[in-house]
């Protein structure tokens, strides 16, 4: 289906959409706002947040008061002791009692915000995901048939865990070097003003080194992640084809070229890496460097007797100042390293929550319909509603005046002058006029891209129509809910999937509150019983990847099953037997006429063996209806319908 | 069961050494440089002896360019190390797929097969790169700054001790509680995807049935469950922060309490005791070592999550192939006859009921066979056993006179040529896939073979001919182009049988009978076997073989069978009930 649609989207080909794809993928087009969208959000733990804050200032002046308490402790105590040779240390354990004090204080805080962080970011992720697919609930079909399925997963995994990631590591981790640089830079002026100067001067520096590795990381990581993304395909290929590799002896070539890939892969990793990984080495380095030179400078500044200018005023340069500069500076440089460091894993997140709040500002589905079906009982032709399920549907049509108006479900569906489009201009359908009477069955018939499977997606509203009406028991189905609309609609779609879980569950998908009686009622009714009962547990037999361990045509009878389930008025079968034997296909056959009994019935057909006993068939080209008539008299007229009986050309 | 992985270090496992070594190095280095500061600090600063700072700087200054060079170096050799291990190990797991019988590919699913080439190498590189680096870093840091604190002053470094199991008490306790967490919160993980996964792949089903609700509630669930478990886990990952800085804050009050005793007691006399400077060194060394012992216990983690990836993929690289050439094998396939005898088959030792069962069938070189039956009568089992794609379980089947089992697989398969059910094309040129057939055909070869198939048209009507491009599995065609292609790759093997597993479902009964009458004129030897759901398809074969629930259930002319079997009436009315039904 998707493909199709594609095809008349006349969109380039996947393939080489991928690349541009991944290639764009990190700093691509990230909205400006994201950032506060992202913390609007956050709104809720606003509070939590504020504690947050403070509790990072509160770790972070800990810490920098770790250099401060050294200093007082070597210069005002234990240097003087020494000087006097007083054996008083009521000072020291002032200073000692002071710090353990403040470092409790800091423990706690780190404690707390890590703790506070945790509740943040999980209820922050947990929504932003429940959000997300609630919101793809609600999308249109359109949406799904013109976007790559990776992607919008992608969204939901990577983008997410790299948002989580930034949440509950970077920011916290910025914020809290931020404010150490800050504390630390506040520290190192009121202890020397002319060695701030030269840290500062110096840290610019490393703050461009450390920029230059991480952008040269950044781009063979983008690299890297187009590479990992052609050997995926190559895998996924291969694997996929694997038996066709056997029967060809393709081994050998698909290793082959599976190394080139690999290799590819490797060169842009390995640089990727290394850059990743020299980054700490130079920071730890740079940091050792700084401390040499602050040790040098300070020393001659002290030896040379230059007055030493702090926030407070000049004095002499001390051993203790230096001393408490030098641990100062780490705390200032370190810090600014892993600032730099964090900066890429902000973008990225930040992209990917843009990309994240891109889905989410998709417009959902409108739904302006006011029409509903409920259970209703028929006495003297006068429908009543009902809330226990009868076999009477009806249509409950509110009146201007607040009443309400019933109408039998029927199944008599029109369509009148109906024109569509996928995109603007390209018309798909064009002018169809059809009516399929309650109980008919209606075969539609035509090449592939003919518009026979359009039909069935503006029935259900998958899509809506450009021009004409389409009504259903004489009501325009644009007043009738969505959702009461395709309850209504039983349909067994031509690309079959199933749910994991058991085969009883994937069954009741089509009637939630459907007993195992009732389950195993509706398999029997279509032949599927018999299989499902030589599945290893039966009906518990448990379902995987798509139901992969089924045949084709075992799958197809379990989405055939839960149709029947559902029990629904109106049935839409595309080409939903193409892939069943015959003989298997004449006896689903005869469980869905049984099924179809009384109802009204389109069949989108692959082969012409199941329109025969249609009441009516359709042959379409190019969006239109070109014939119509029962099999008889569409092989008297001897037109198309005549040619492809004969095989004269191909049905797709 | 790491050995079994670091087996495919091969050509990068000097860097894989050498990363260890330098980055062993390295901290070595960062290790000395607090000494140097110490001495700068007490012989230069402090003695206000400019000449001492500018010697103890200039050693400090080599140690630093030093340590950057060598941790350029490292992370150099670990960033090729764990990228080429990455490398090989791909290759490898990839290599061991391509050995693989269907036997094998049926019980690794392909999506599991892809876990393993990306996710899980991925986290073995990322443990490896982890391990190589760091974990030669940390204990070389410990002892070091230990070694150096002790000779700094024994007394004090005593304190570190006690940090340190205070330290390791309480990550071992973490980690303890937040292992079996993670390893039951990455299988929800799995399962929210394939929730995901599941819904946008059949979005309209959801929607057809308005399940939207339902599903949302159930994403909600698997999330409320996801977020329980992380939130747990990561309330006991939040108190290793604090406890850390626990426990270096610990040391540097105990430190600073203790080292200003000791200092006041020797008059700050290098010869009688601790100095200031000596002091500032071991409240380094204590960070430096409760870091590397944090640092040991994050690679301690990583290895426990890498643990599930390697058992995963050493589960690949030691599938071995149920299916191996005989000691001598035979290379040359003398004729396209093929015999069944007493053959009975079954997938896996435990069924009870066997896929195939009696099958005993002789078919002369060059017949026309066609097979018939419903759907889960073992049709496609039955020809799988004739290029050796399966073993049989009991009883042989020959070809050529010869049992399967003695040839050399790939010589057996280039004469057997499949035409499968689940068909695929890849991505690349018409000539591209053609060429999967028979590597060196011409172009003339090539066009021929599309000629036989009916192919011949339709690719002449494509924008490049022969040249346009295919896409992935080939989803630019038709399933009757497709079909029609894949036939036309087969029959370049020009191989001695040539089986037609349902492949022609998608074409039209003309075009299904232009393949049929060129296939009968083209290659006249070849033994072909058709299985088709079409009578058509099958009616003027020399033989029709009838399968029933694993059995033979006749076999013969069209109108013997017409006469005597009655699945097969059943089906031939079924296709021809133009004039039957009219009437019903």
């Amino acid at each position: 289906m998707n493909r199709r649609i594609e095809e008349v989207f006349s969109m380039p080909p996947k393939s080489s959409d991928k690349r541009t794809e991944l290639r764009g993928h990190g700093k691509r087009n990230m909205n400006p706002g994201t950032l506060g969208r992202l913390l609007s959000r956050m709104k809720a733990h606003r509070i939590k947040l504020a504690v947050v804050l403070l509790c990072i200032l509160l770790s972070a002046l800990s810490r920098a008061s770790t250099s401060l308490f050294l200093r007082t402790l070597i210069d005002d105590e234990i240097l003087p002791m020494i000087t006097q040779g007083s054996r008083d240390f009521s000072g020291i354990i002032r200073i000692v009692v002071a710090m353990a004090v403040v470092y409790g204080i800091g423990i706690l805080s780190i404690w707390a915000y890590n703790r506070i962080m945790v509740t943040v970011e999980q209820t922050t992720v947990k929504n932003i995901r429940d959000d997300l697919f609630a919101h793809v609930q609600t999308l249109p079909v359109r949406y799904f048939d013109t976007h790559a399925h990776g992607d919008i997963m992608s969204r939901f995994t990577s983008d997410v865990d790299t948002l989580r990631a930034a949440i509950s590591q970077s920011f916290p981790s910025m914020v809290s070097s931020f404010l150490s640089t800050l504390a630390a830079f506040g520290a190192m002026m009121y202890l020397s003003l002319s060695l701030t100067l030269f840290v500062v001067l110096f840290s610019v520096l490393l703050f461009v080194l450390v920029k230059v590795i991480v952008k040269r990381s950044a781009k063979y990581f983008m690299s890297q992640q187009i590479a990992m993304g052609d050997v995926n395909a190559y895998v996924e290929e291969m694997i996929e084809g694997q038996k066709v590799v056997k029967v060809f002896n393709y081994e050998n070539k698909a290793i082959k070229a599976f190394g080139e890939r690999t290799k590819e892969l490797f060169n842009n990793a390995s640089q990727a890496l290394k850059y990743g990984m020299i980054t700490m080495p130079v920071v730890a380095s740079m940091g050792f460097l700084l401390y040499v030179l602050i040790g040098i400078i300070g020393g001659a500044i002290g030896i040379l007797g230059i007055p030493n200018w702090r926030l407070t005023g000049s004095e002499a340069m001390t051993v203790g100042t230096i001393i408490s500069f030098i641990t100062l500076s780490r705390s200032f440089v370190n810090p600014i390293g892993q600032i730099s460091m964090q900066f890429n894993t902000v973008v990225q997140a930040l992209a990917g929550a843009s990309r994240i709040f891109e889905v989410m500002d998709e417009e959902s589905e409108h739904d302006t319909g006011v029409v509903t079906l409920v259970h209703a009982t028929k006495e003297n032709g006068e429908l009543t509603e009902c809330c226990d399920r009868t076999d009477v549907w009806a249509w409950k049509i509110p009146q201007e005046d607040g009443s309400f108006s019933y109408t039998e479900l029927k199944g008599d569906i029109r369509f009148y002058d109906v024109n569509f489009s996928y995109v603007p201009g390209k018309p798909v359908l064009r002018d169809i006029n059809l009516y399929a009477k309650p109980g008919q069955k209606v075969a539609l018939v035509g090449a592939t891209g003919a518009g026979k499977t359009t039909i069935t997606n503006l029935l259900n509203r998958f899509y809506d129509i450009d021009e004409g009406t389409i009504h259903y028991d004489g009501i325009d189905i644009r007043e009738i809910r969505k959702a009461d609309l395709r309850k209504s609609l039983g349909v067994v779609l031509q690309e079959v999937h199933l749910f994991t879980g058991t085969v009883m569950d994937n069954i009741r998908y089509g009637k939630l509150d459907a007993t195992d009686e009732e389950c195993i009622r509706a398999a029997k009714l279509v032949n599927a019983d018999g299989f499902i009962r030589m599945l290893p547990h039966g009906y518990n037999t448990m379902l995987e990847g798509d139901g992969s361990g089924l045949s084709q045509g075992q799958r197809q009878l379990i989405a055939i099953a839960r149709a029947a389930v559902l029990d629904p008025p109106v049935m839409i079968l595309d080409e939903a037997t193409s892939s069943i034997d015959t003989r298997t296909e004449s006896i689903v056959q005869q469980g869905m006429d049984a099924l179809m009994h009384g109802r009204t019935n389109f069949a989108i057909a692959h082969r012409l063996s199941t329109v025969r006993d249609a009441d009516v068939i359709m042959v379409m080209e190019d969006g239109c209806i070109i014939e119509r008539g029962t099999h008889e008299q569409l092989i008297e007229e001897g037109g198309q319908y005549y040619q492809l009986h004969i095989g004269a050309f191909e049905l797709e | 069961m790491r050995r079994r992985l670091l087996r495919s270090l091969r050509e990068y496992k000097t860097h894989a050494l050498l990363s260890p070594l330098l980055s062993g190095l390295e901290a070595s280095l960062d290790i000395v440089v607090p000494t140097f500061m110490a001495y700068l600090i007490d012989y230069g600063i402090g003695r206000q002896d400019m000449n001492a700072v500018l010697k103890y700087g200039l050693l400090l200054i080599v140690s630093a360019v030093s340590s950057m060079a060598l941790g350029f170096l490292a992370g150099k050799s670990t960033a090729i190390a764990s990228a080429g291990l990455a490398r090989n190990l791909r290759n490898d797991i990839f290599r061991t797929t391509q050995t693989f019988s269907f036997g094998n590919i049926d019980k690794f699913s392909t999506s599991s097969i892809i876990t393993r080439l990306t996710t899980d190498v991925t986290n073995v590189q990322r443990a490896f790169q982890m391990t190589t680096r760091i974990g030669a870093r940390s204990p070389v840091m410990l002892i070091f700054a230990l070694y150096f604190s002790f000779r700094t002053s024994a007394r004090l470094s005593l304190v570190f001790l006690g940090a340190t199991v205070i330290l390791g008490l309480g990550l071992y306790l973490s980690i303890r509680h937040v292992y079996p967490v993670f390893e039951r919160v990455f299988k929800r993980y799995d399962k929210m995807n394939r929730i995901v996964q599941e819904n946008l792949l059949a979005i309209r089903v959801v929607k057809n049935y308005t399940r939207e609700e339902y599903e949302k509630r159930n994403f909600a669930a698997i999330l409320k469950l996801i977020f329980e478990d992380f939130t747990k886990a990561g309330i006991r990952v939040a108190r290793i922060g604090p406890l850390m800085n626990f426990c270096v804050f610990l040391s540097t009050t105990l430190i600073a309490w203790l080292g200003a005793n000791e200092i006041v007691a020797s008059g700050n006399n290098p010869a009688l005791g601790l100095t200031t400077g000596q002091l500032t060194s071991l409240v380094t060394y204590t960070m430096q070592i409760l870091v590397s012992l944090m640092m040991l216990s994050n690679i301690f983690i990583f290895y426990l999550i890498s643990r599930a990836s390697v058992e995963r993929i050493v589960e690949v690289l030691d599938e071995t192939s149920d299916l191996h050439n005989g000691p001598d094998p035979v290379y040359e396939v003398p004729d396209g006859s093929i015999v069944f005898e007493d053959v009975r088959f079954t997938y896996s030792a435990e069924a009870e009921k066997p896929v195939l069962c009696d099958i005993n069938l002789s078919i002369p070189a060059g017949a026309r066979v066609g097979i018939l039956g419903g759907t889960g009568s073992s049709k496609s089992t039955l020809i799988q056993l004739i290029p050796r794609l399966y073993d049989v379980v009991e009883g042989r089947v020959l070809v050529g006179g010869i049992d399967v089992r003695d040839y050399d697989l790939a010589s057996l398969r280039d004469q057997v040529s499949i035409i499968l059910q689940r068909n695929q094309l890849f991505t690349g040129s018409v000539k591209d896939n053609l060429r999967w057939g028979d590597e060196r055909a011409t172009d003339e070869e090539m066009i021929r073979a599309c000629q036989l198939a009916q192919a011949d048209d339709f690719i002449r009507a494509m924008p490049q001919g022969y040249d346009s491009h295919i896409e992935r599995g080939g989803a630019n065609l038709s399933g009757g182009q497709r079909q029609r292609l894949c036939i036309a790759r087969s029959l370049l093997k020009n191989p001695k049988i040539l089986i037609f597993d349902d492949s022609t479902s998608a074409v039209d009964t003309k075009t299904d009978r232009l393949i049929r009458e060129g296939l009968r004129d083209g290659i006249p030897e070849t033994t072909i076997l058709i299985i088709s759901q079409r009578v058509a398809s099958v009616r003027d074969a020399d033989m029709i073989i009838v399968m029933d629930d694993g059995r033979v259930h006749d076999c013969g002319k069209h109108e013997e069978l017409l006469e005597r079997s009655e699945i097969y009436r059943e089906v031939y009315e079924s296709q021809n009930r133009g004039g039957v039904l009219n009437a019903s």
